[in-house]
């Protein structure tokens, strides 16, 4: 289709992914401090109160996006898992293990902003809804892959070892979504509704999506420095390290 | 072989008959548990039930897990398995199989039992019975695949905790949700069905990751 054409494959090595990643990690730094500054100027300062939550609302703008980090960094997390397993690419393994800690961190953040938002909006901290609870179960999921790969020392074990578990959650993933619904309809007593979402003003989505974007850049940023650090220990024999840290 | 295998397993197992009952005891212990932490009103008992009879059973064959694969892993049988030319799928689902019939069987028999302990009627008794027929193999086929995974780890049976009771949250939710809808008085059917569905559907892939997982740790 073009004539000049890129080898993508040369990056899949990590003696050249390396530095790239180098020269790529002040750049999403910047677009995430950017982003994360009118995210929030957006959310402080332009958007409008809510009238049935007051200010309580706002805190939505953090934790929509970083709900939605946790779930969609899962499924990142486990096709570079795959990748890694079948192709027997070393980079994507690596990018596996680094993804896992941040959407952790992102799944947690999502758990501790809904209770916060709970709080004054259903009246307690924490409800059996069923998004709460798959959420929950996300993070146990999350904590599984992390445990099993740090208790595993062979690196290469580690890694396929930790595909096959995020490749059987992430087919688990809809089957407990559905069934925690389920379970959460058949309880109706005890659950508090949410009422149906009023629309929301544009400026409000905006930054809501201003900040999801900013929460990319940080996952970006935060990957290649983690991956990064994870090539410099595994690769630490190679002859092309020693070049580059010279 | 898959029958050779299976019978094997069970021989082992008599041989180990200690190991096995400490599992049914397990359980019959942390279900007597629950009346005596919550108090013995009859009405209180018959509606937790349920969710005590599951979790306790789901906690014992958790407990169960690393007999699977751990004492072929360690004196080498296992290794000689997988070498054979047979599928490794057969293999696998011999040793669950196994697995299912001397650590969960006793429980499914037990737990009428403890049922009756609660409170429960006999139409919800069988509704037990049934839904940890369809339930158990559930447990024992997910369960393989963290047994496989955690093989030779430090700290494998804590491990193996963390990997599996989260992906044993929809077969909970359904049994549980079989044997309270008898209670209720409402038909279980949907949830026994459900159930159902799960089973074929972790006797279809299960194995499989199990095999793959058991690749992994050995090689």
């Amino acid at each position: 289709m073009s004539n000049r054409k890129i080898n993508w494959y040369k990056y899949a090595a990590p003696a050249s992914f390396y530095p790239l990643a180098g020269k790529m990690i002040p750049w999403f730094a910047v677009l995430t401090a950017l982003l994360f500054i009118i995210g929030l100027y957006v959310g402080f300062f332009v958007a409008p109160t809510d009238f049935q939550q007051g200010e309580a609302y706002r805190i939505i703008f953090i934790h929509v996006p970083a709900a939605w980090m946790g779930m969609f960094l899962y499924v990142l997390m486990a096709v570079y898992a795959g990748i890694g397993w079948a192709f027997n690419a070393r980079l994507a393994s690596m990018m596996a293990t680094a993804i896992s800690p941040t959407g952790a961190i992102f799944t947690l953040i999502a758990l501790v902003t809904g209770s916060l938002w709970g709080r004054p909006a259903w009246g307690v901290w924490w409800v059996w809804d069923a998004r709460l609870t798959s959420t929950l179960i996300l993070m146990f999921l999350y904590i599984g892959f992390i445990s099993l790969q740090s208790s595993i020392d062979d690196p290469r074990r580690a890694d396929r070892a930790g595909a096959v578990l995020a490749l059987v959650g992430v087919i688990n993933v809809p089957i407990i979504y559905f069934s925690v619904q389920w379970w959460n309809s058949l309880h109706q007593g005890a659950t508090i509704r949410i009422a149906n979402k009023p629309t929301m003003a544009p400026s409000m989505l905006a930054a809501m999506l201003i900040l999801l974007a900013a929460c990319w850049m940080y996952s970006i940023a935060v990957v290649l420095v983690r991956v990064r650090y994870i090539i410099r220990e595994r690769e630490r024999e190679s002859p092309w390290l020693a070049e580059v840290l010279a | 072989m898959f029958g050779w295998l299976v019978w094997r397993d069970l021989i082992l197992a008599w041989r180990r008959r200690a190991d096995v009952l400490a599992t049914v005891f397990f359980f019959v212990i942390v279900v007597s548990l629950f009346p005596l932490g919550i108090g013995p009103e009859r009405e209180t008992l018959r509606s937790i039930a349920p969710g005590v009879v599951w979790v306790a059973a789901l906690l014992a064959s958790m407990l169960s897990l690393g007999r699977i694969f751990g004492n072929d892993y360690q004196d080498g049988t296992l290794e000689q398995l997988l070498l054979t030319p047979q599928s490794t799928y057969l293999i696998v689902l011999g040793k669950i199989l196994a697995h299912w019939l001397v650590s969960e069987l006793p429980l499914v028999i037990i737990a009428p039992l403890l049922g009756l302990q609660f409170g429960l009627a006999q139409n919800s008794l069988a509704i037990v019975v049934v839904s940890l027929l369809l339930g158990t193999p559930v447990l024992s086929l997910i369960g393989s695949i963290g047994a496989a995974l955690t093989l030779g780890l430090r700290a494998a049976n804590v491990l193996v905790a963390l990997l599996v009771l989260p992906l044993y949250i929809p077969v909970l939710i359904f049994g549980t949700g079989a044997v309270q809808a008898s209670v209720g008085g409402t038909s279980p059917q949907p949830y026994l069905l459900l159930l159902g569905a799960t089973l074929v559907l972790t006797l279809v892939f299960a194995p499989w990751a199990t095999s793959a997982a058991l690749k992994i740790s050995v090689e």
